[in-house]
């Protein structure tokens, strides 16, 4: 695409391929549609009904308040697409510009957009996992299987993994009065996302609802009973614990399989790209007919150094999924910067929990205003004396402007005092666990020696 | 950053006689975007300065934050929680909210739809034969009164007695000590105690008769997970409810029909498609706003704004009306357009002291535009413009005359 009659003729009927039928996908084709691109779109997915919402799957869809099917993504506009769904996709040809589907079709583009997300990390042992009343929850499958096992009323519920997804499902349970344990190898639960600070906070908020929270424990193995039933799990410290449901929270991995060898910097990490969505070649080159969105994406940002960052956050999928759309059908001039700051939310424990900014990149934290003994808050994370995060417990109306302050590198801890403010408002070390991609080892190397020789090709991948 | 047209700017916009007209001044404002006047106060005027102040922490609505503090017309009664900051106002904000919303009440404005439209209906049959009416006397003001009181739980035969307080109050709230009589001031604060009185003795009636549906039997027998409030606090939020519920609201339906009547196509079309009125008085909040500025507000500590820095303790004005106004929010700002996209208005404010009756004043002005439109025959405007309250905050007609019927024509 180099003159501006080449895009018209590409807008007007090029073909654009997009691989990943959910939130980042769908609304993608809705803004390219609005973008005015009239030529063929295809979206391929390997879920077979309507695309839908996922945050619904850990809250209303297991109280039983909306049903599993209930949770169908609005439409903002027809999009007048073709729909292949039902069967993945198996590989990405960049010779040809082909998409390879698992049923052997091709399926030619012009340009291609990557949204294919993120699926849950298994239980790590295949039999185990397979036990029946052990869940994961990533699609409506999922919860569907999981609001039914927890309305047969279980003894106990084992939730392992006290992330967002993980703290969600233990608090649905002490909401259905089910008796709850969690178990973390962290020392509390979200400290991964939000540091040691709020980590407690969430043990007082986890423990004061009746859960029973174990932290800095693994849970090793489960086991079932003659039937194949999930009955007891076992922890490194050599206690045991009665359920009859484990719900597996351990976090997501990309769906980026299907395009090793594609010469895409895809890895566990997701896709490298650029602000414009653009996605990286191994040796980070910039493709100019290949983006990503969503979960599966990581793109720089400014604010952040540069730094490459993936997210798992609704309104981040929903934001690169229009900016990919812009660029792709844009000429170089006229492309736009993902730059907004991240946010996310998360309701548990009654308690409405929202975040603006990065707070793993910070070293410092604290509470600049209401109080953690009411659980009404909003925490200031700051990186080398600057604003980088907030994070509020029911207070989430003060959000925009920490955003203003990230957004303009405010000092950290900031300085002028508010009406609502702690008497004793101290930064402390954020302390996050150690980075735990360092522990999957290289997943690159490179070779070559001159500038016209240097490439990077993907290291051996080695499954955990 | 001091400028010296400002300061005269923001004296002609309070002076009565731009009360028709006052946007062509705001637009004069926005160019300084936070002004700060001789006496050291500061005028906030653009939507993003607005907006950045308005979600602000460091802002305070609590009197005893100004460095020179103000004669406040409140000065003898508890403040109701719009005047306070956080935790305070959060939790009385709470505990107001629990009766009258979600998630703890649902459905309640929902609910009142019917008994609004028969409220409505009930006004318009008594314009039948009439050839002039009043939209305010007649219309916009005993509606929302009859509505409010109802919630409340306040004897709607007693309105004669509260509408003199009530007015005596709302001339106290723009109170300026170099131009205004101190007799207004005094008549505020008088006001507020015959007030806070009454309310106080409807209250006592309350007390340990739960199961009341009003507003105030709800708040003195509750027992949700804040507790209880005081009975100070019961009356200044009966207070504070009484006068936001209707002074607004007659503001909003007589701008509403004043709007309509200089946009005759839009009239027509709002008869022919109902549905238009949701979008329609979004416009109308933006357009021709009831509250057109928060007369103060503190810098609790120092306030980057704009790049102004606002020092600790001084007076900040708000001029909400100028920031719907703004060019670089709205496109075509001065244009009345009901089918605009993306209006984020300034009518209701913005952050936590966001109108708490927002709902409620939508519905109402929904039905009652919908109601004048469809009934009223061939309405004519008796005088353009009309004749204003003197207040620049609370900034709506006095009077509304309107002509109907063929015969007149
Ligand atoms: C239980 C749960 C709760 C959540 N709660 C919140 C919350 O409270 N707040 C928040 O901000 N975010 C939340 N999220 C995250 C949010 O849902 C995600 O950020 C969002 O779904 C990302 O959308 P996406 O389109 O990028 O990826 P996904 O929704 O993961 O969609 C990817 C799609 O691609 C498909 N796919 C994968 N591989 C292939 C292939 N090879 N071929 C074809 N198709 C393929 C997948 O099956 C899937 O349909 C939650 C997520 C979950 C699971
Ligand atoms: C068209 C009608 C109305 C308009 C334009 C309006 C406008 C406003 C504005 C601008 C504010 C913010 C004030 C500030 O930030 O200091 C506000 C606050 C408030 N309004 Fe309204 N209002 C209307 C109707 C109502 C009604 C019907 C009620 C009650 C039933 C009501 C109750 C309140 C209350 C209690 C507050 C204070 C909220 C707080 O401090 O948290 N208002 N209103």
């Amino acid at each position: 695409m180099t003159s501006a009659e080449n895009l018209q003729a590409f807008k007007r009927d090029g073909r654009i391929v997009v691989v990943g039928a959910s939130l980042a996908g769908l609304r993608a084709a809705e803004a390219l549609r609005t973008e005015g691109f009239t030529g063929s779109l295809t979206m391929i997915g390997d879920e077979s009904g309507e695309p839908y919402d996922r945050p619904p799957l850990s809250k209303q869809v297991l109280t039983g308040w909306v049903p599993a099917d209930g949770t169908t993504l609005p439409r903002r506009r027809d999009v007048d697409a073709e729909w292949l769904l039902g069967v993945p996709a198996g590989g990405l040809d960049l010779a040809t510009n082909r998409v390879r589907l698992t049923d052997g079709r091709e399926i030619p583009f012009d340009r291609v957009l990557i949204s294919t997300g993120v699926r849950a990390r298994p239980w790590f042992v295949e039999s185990e996992a397979a036990l029946e009343g052990v869940f994961v929850v990533r699609t409506r499958e999922h919860a569907e299987g999981l609001q039914r096992a927890l309305s047969a009323g279980p003894s106990r519920v084992l939730v392992i993994g006290a992330g967002f997804t993980g703290s969600e499902i233990a608090s649905i349970c002490r909401e259905r009065d089910i008796p709850v344990t969690v178990a973390e190898l962290a020392p509390a639960p979200l400290v991964g996302a939000l540091g040691a600070m709020i980590g407690e906070v969430a043990s007082d908020l986890q423990r004061a609802h009746g859960v029973d929270l174990r932290c800095g424990v693994k849970v090793t193995r489960l086991e079932g009973d003659a039937q194949g039933r999930f009955r007891r799990a076992h922890f490194d410290d050599g206690s045991t614990i009665d359920a009859d449901v484990a719900v597996v929270a351990l976090g997501g991995i990309r769906n980026t399989d299907w395009l090793t060898g594609s010469g895409l910097a895809a890895g566990p990490w997701g896709i490298a790209c650029d602000t414009g969505c653009r996605a990286l070649t191994l040796d980070g080159l910039v493709t100019d007919d290949v983006f990503a969105a969503g979960d599966v994406a990581r793109c720089p940002n400014p604010v952040y150094e540069y730094r490459l960052i993936s997210l798992e956050h609704w309104a981040n999928a929903v934001e690169q999924a229009e900016i990919a759309a812009h660029n792709m059908v844009s000429g170089q001039a006229d492309r736009w910067p993902h730059l907004s700051l991240p946010v996310f939310w998360s309701i548990q424990f009654g308690v409405n929990i929202k975040s603006v900014g990065v707070p793993t990149f910070a070293d410092e934290v604290v509470v600049a205003q209401g109080s953690v003994a009411d659980r009404r808050f909003v925490a200031a994370y700051g990186y080398q004396g600057r604003v980088t995060a907030a994070v509020s417990f029911n207070n989430a109306k003060w959000l925009d402007h920490y955003r203003q302050l990230i957004e303009t590198a405010a000092p950290f801890p900031p300085p002028c005092p508010t009406p609502d403010q702690p008497a004793d408002m101290k930064p402390v070390p954020v302390d996050f666990p150690g980075p735990q991609l360092l522990a999957q080892g290289a997943t690159v190397v490179v070779t070559g020696h001159d500038p016209g020789e240097r490439r990077v090709t993907a290291a051996q991948q080695h499954h955990r | 950053m001091t400028t010296t047209r400002t300061p005269d700017t923001l004296r002609r916009i309070l002076d009565y006689s731009s009360r028709a007209d006052p946007y062509p001044l705001y637009a004069e404002l926005r160019r300084t975007p936070v002004a700060r006047q001789e006496d050291g106060s500061y005028v906030v005027s653009t939507y993003r300065a607005l907006m950045d102040l308005l979600h602000d922490p460091h802002l305070s609505s609590d009197v005893r934050n100004l460095s020179r503090p103000m004669e406040a017309a409140e000065s003898r009664t508890t403040p109701p929680f719009i005047n306070m900051d956080p935790p305070e106002h959060d939790r009385l904000r709470r505990m107001a909210m629990r009766h009258f919303g979600p998630p703890h009440t649902p459905g309640l404005v929902a609910g009142m739809e019917g008994d609004l439209t028969a409220t409505v209906s009930g006004l318009i049959d008594g314009f039948a034969g009439r050839e002039e009416i009043d939209i305010v006397d007649d219309f916009a003001y005993p509606f929302p009164v009859t509505v409010i009181c109802h919630l409340l739980g306040v004897p709607r035969e007693d309105e004669p007695r509260f509408r003199v307080w009530v007015n005596d109050i709302v001339d106290s709230i723009d109170y300026d000590p170099r131009t205004d009589p101190k007799e207004k001031l005094d008549k505020g604060v008088q006001a507020r105690v015959d007030l806070h009185r009454y309310l106080g003795g409807l209250l006592e009636q309350r007390h340990g008769r739960p199961g009341g549906e009003d507003l105030l039997s709800r708040l003195a027998n509750d027992d949700g997970p804040d507790g209880r409030m005081t009975d100070e606090e019961i009356v200044a939020t009966a207070n504070l409810l009484l006068i936001a519920g209707h002074e607004t609201t007659v503001n909003l339906i007589t701008n509403g029909m004043l709007t309509l009547l200089r946009h005759p196509q839009v009239l027509r079309r709002l008869r022919d498609e109902p549905d238009l009125v949701v979008p329609l008085v979004e416009e109308l909040l933006r357009y021709e706003p009831p509250v057109h500025i928060i007369p103060w507000r503190a810098a609790y500590s120092d306030i980057t704004v704009d790049g102004t820095v606002i020092p600790k303790g001084s007076q900040i004005m708000l001029m909400l009306a100028s920031g719907s106004r703004d060019p670089d929010r709205f496109h075509d700002p001065d244009r009345f357009d009901p089918d605009r996209r993306d209006n984020q208005h300034l009518g209701f404010g913005s952050g936590i002291h966001l109108c708490f009756g927002g709902p409620l004043a939508r519905l109402e002005a929904q039905i009652a535009l919908t109601g004048l439109v469809r009934r009223l025959d061939h309405p004519r405007l008796a005088a353009d413009p009309p004749p204003y309250r003197r207040s620049p905050v609370l900034r709506g007609p006095i009077h509304l005359n309107v002509q109907q019927g063929q015969g007149a024509q």
